[in-house]
């Protein structure tokens, strides 16, 4: 699969940190579907920030912590 | 795959499908008589209207088909369906080009028609393509 963004993020290790939040429940909190959040986790979409900031808020921790761009995750 | 994705392949499906069935429809006839004299219209405008309603009852079915639970269009889907009609819209616009410079150059009607159906097959088509791929790989 073609990486289509520069933005990775650690939302997979982050549900499972959250107590197994699946990735239904987790897109029907910030409003979207199933599909967007699998498709951001698998960096094939980068979400507005507004989407990005609900799903940090939804896993408890700061934006910075959920997504990371080019070579700025240490 | 969600049903917003599902209708990006069935507008495609339709779009080449009824276009591909004109196109033989007129060459057949151009067979036996020069292109210029061939009876377009009615195989366009035919072709044009069971597009539509097909495009229609398709969509319908689909959504009937769809669990409800699968039916939510989210922003995701508004931004590949923004970037399909980008792509699609350039079409549309290199039509109308085609055709006012055919036009001016008093070109035949056939001409004049075909090169706007042909684009509004090509925007449907590579609309639609650009959907699919979006949906498959992201953007």
């Amino acid at each position: 699969m073609v990486k289509a963004t520069s933005v990775t993020n650690d939302i997979r290790a982050l549900r499972a940190a959250a107590g197994d939040l699946t990735q239904a429940a987790l897109a029907q909190r910030i409003g979207v579907t199933r599909q967007t959040i699998i498709a951001i986790e698998q960096g094939r979409y980068s979400p507005s920030l507004e989407v990005a900031f609900q799903i940090a808020h939804v896993l408890g921790v700061p934006l910075d912590d959920v997504f990371h761009y080019g070579g700025s995750h240490s | 795959m969600t049903l917003e994705e599902r209708r990006s392949w069935l507008f495609l499906i339709v779009a080449a499908v009824a276009y591909g069935v004109y196109l033989t429809t007129v060459l057949t006839g151009a067979a036996s008589a020069p292109l210029v004299d061939v009876d377009y219209a009615p195989a366009m405008l035919i072709s044009i209207a069971a597009a539509i309603v097909v495009g229609i009852l398709g969509n319908v079915t689909l959504g009937a088909l769809t669990p409800r639970s699968e039916q939510a269009r989210d922003v995701r889907d508004r931004d590949i369906a923004r970037l399909g009609d980008r792509v699609g819209q350039a079409f549309v616009v290199i039509g109308a080009l085609v055709a006012l410079l055919l036009a001016v150059v008093e070109a035949p009607h056939l001409y004049i028609a075909n090169a706007v159906y042909l684009c509004f097959v090509l925007s449907a088509v590579l609309g639609s393509v650009t959907r699919a791929v979006v949906y498959r790989r992201g953007f």
